[in-house]
């Protein structure tokens, strides 16, 4: 579904990305891990051209979208909950995931009612300013919104960042049911390497710009460098 | 007390119209952080292709005035928001990424041109516009003085409460609104949720340039004459009103336009009028010397 090859993506001079190869089948959960500045979130970024990408290729259902421009990449099918979330903090809630809409404005009850089903707090917290959410729902909201363009393929930077556990966990339920529910592909990036490769179907990991490891959620789990580089120690 | 109630419509006429170009100052400035300094030009062409557009309806033989009024509307908002959008599409969009003072250096050009354009096409002298509409009601009387609310007051009010309101829906519940908003607040998360905003920052272009072509009709048939210079200190009353009520803010804009017109009416009214507006801008200065965001605007730093 997702298809990226010898991917360079740079920040004037600085080289973020160094020549990134990778496969997202549709119907995987796919996780990449990496510590923080490996270039994960540029990676996301890129795959819908902001940065664009210097050289490589990406292409999306068989569509090279390396060049497309940003908004035309989304409504094919792409939605992304990035860094840092960047929800529109003066609107409301229900703004927010209008807003979400934009791509798909004919399924916006449908998408509406299952985010609300996903994420109740969102329905009681609709006509609220999402600017003064809590850290968890901002997150929940960033997910929602990205839910009701109805995209194939999700994209989340770091779910879980920040987070209580309780919230995490939640969270990370959330993406299981979808995917197992509606067959929707989700490509993750995390540094909580526990959680999201349980989650994975297959995993990446990223060290420097460079993907240096991948395999089934549950190979990387049980790797020994993958143990002691992400696992030990704090997670 | 009649005095004063006839400085107050006056005021509030001449507010009305700067209200209407302050509003186009703060939705540009609120979306891509830039003064557009042409906008005063873009009111003056909107006169002016009002102008044009009555005479062009005069050779129709078209009687009824209100209809005229209203039929000269719309053609001189559609054709202004054309020049509102070249503007954008010629000036800024090239420039969008460059350093911070080339845009603003080109909205100054963009002004200079402008007014050339019009001083070579319609000649630098004053154009009249016969007056069309004539009389008024009588509101109260007394001391020797009557409150007379004329009609074209009447008109630029009514149409100025009309546009406001409609504008204000426009940008609070649809989605055209919520796409300028997002744009306003993250241009790249609206661009990532598939929101086209080159064409959301031209859609706000075109919709300050209809409603400064408003304002445009509206000044040429309360003064009767416009050149091809008004544009420039209507348009810095209008950035000044824009500012005074806060910059990004659109009912500061309106208030900001209305109390610099209350401002410059009482002031000419009781003081003299060749201060008038050194009045307003003197008022604009001490507003933001205690509110540096103006009466509306919000503080910078925001919690997120
Ligand atoms: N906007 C930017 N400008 C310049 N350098 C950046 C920018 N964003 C990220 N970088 C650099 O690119 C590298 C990868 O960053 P990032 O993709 O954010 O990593 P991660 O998401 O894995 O933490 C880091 O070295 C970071 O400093
Ligand atoms: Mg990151």
């Amino acid at each position: 579904m997702l298809s990226i090859a010898a991917l360079h993506t740079y920040y004037g001079h600085i080289e973020a990305l160094k020549g990134v190869d990778l496969e997202v089948n549709a119907g995987e959960i796919v996780a990449m891990i990496g510590a923080n500045g490996a270039g994960k979130s540029t990676l996301l970024m890129s795959i819908c051209g902001n940065p664009r990408a210097r050289s490589g290729r990406i292409l999306f259902e068989g569509r090279d979208i390396t060049r497309m421009p940003t908004f035309e990449i989304v409504r094919l099918g792409i939605a992304q909950s990035p860094e840092g979330r960047r929800i529109f903090p003066r609107m409301t809630v229900l703004e927010n995931l209008q807003i979400g809409a934009t791509t798909a404005p004919g399924r916006f009850e449908e998408g509406l009612a299952q985010v609300f089903r996903l994420f109740p707090r969102m329905e009681e917290r609709r006509q609220q300013r999402a600017g003064t959410l809590s850290g968890g729902e901002q997150q929940m909201l960033a997910i929602g919104r990205a839910l009701m363009s109805r995209p194939r393929l999700l994209l989340l930077d770091e779910p879980s960042l920040g987070l209580a556990p309780m919230v995490v966990k939640q969270i990370f339920q959330v993406i299981r049911d979808i995917n197992a529910s509606e067959g929707m592909t989700v490509f993750l990036v995390e540094q909580n390497a526990y959680h999201s490769l349980r989650l994975a179907h297959r995993g990446y990991v990223m060290v420097n710009g460079r993907i240096t490891m991948s395999g089934s959620g549950q190979e990387l789990l049980a790797n020994r460098e993958v143990r002691a580089a992400y696992l030990e120690g704090g997670h | 007390m009649e005095y004063f109630l006839q400085q107050l419509i006056n005021g509030l006429t001449l507010g009305a119209i700067y209200g209407l170009i302050a509003i186009g100052y703060t939705m540009v400035y609120g979306i891509i952080g830039m003064i557009n300094f042409a906008h005063g030009d873009v009111f003056m062409i909107g006169a002016f292709i009002a102008i044009i557009a009555f005479a062009l309806v005069w050779t129709t033989g078209l009687a009824s005035i209100p209809l005229a009024i209203l039929l000269v509307l719309v053609v001189t908002m559609i054709f202004t928001a054309a020049y509102g959008w070249a503007v954008e599409r010629i000036a800024y969009r090239p420039l969008r990424g460059s350093f911070r003072l080339a845009p603003l250096i080109s909205a100054i050009g963009m002004s200079i041109f402008l007014q050339n354009y019009v001083q070579l096409l319609q000649g630098a002298r004053i154009k009249p516009l016969p007056p069309l509409i004539s009389g008024g009601v009588i509101l109260t009387e007394g001391n020797g003085f009557a409150v007379q609310l004329n009609y074209t007051q009447m008109i630029i009010i009514v149409v100025t409460v009309l546009l406001m309101a409609a504008f204000t829906l426009v940008i609070t519940r649809t989605a055209l609104g919520r796409a300028q908003r997002a744009c306003e607040q993250d241009r790249g998360m609206a661009a990532l949720l598939g929101i086209d905003v080159d064409r959301t920052i031209s859609l706000t272009f075109v919709m300050g340039a209809a409603l400064a072509a408003v304002a445009g009709l509206m000044f040429a048939l309360y003064y009767g004459v416009v050149d091809f210079f008004i544009g420039f200190l209507a348009g810095l009353k209008a950035f000044t009103a824009a500012v005074l009520g806060g910059i990004g803010s659109l009912p500061g804009a309106m208030l900001g336009g209305i109390l610099i017109g209350l401002i410059e009416a009482f002031w000419s009214g009781y003081f003299s009028v060749e201060y008038k507006d050194v009045a307003a801008f003197s008022i604009l200065v001490l507003v933001l010397i205690f509110r540096p965001t103006g009466l509306l605007g919000r503080p910078e730093v925001e919690k997120v």
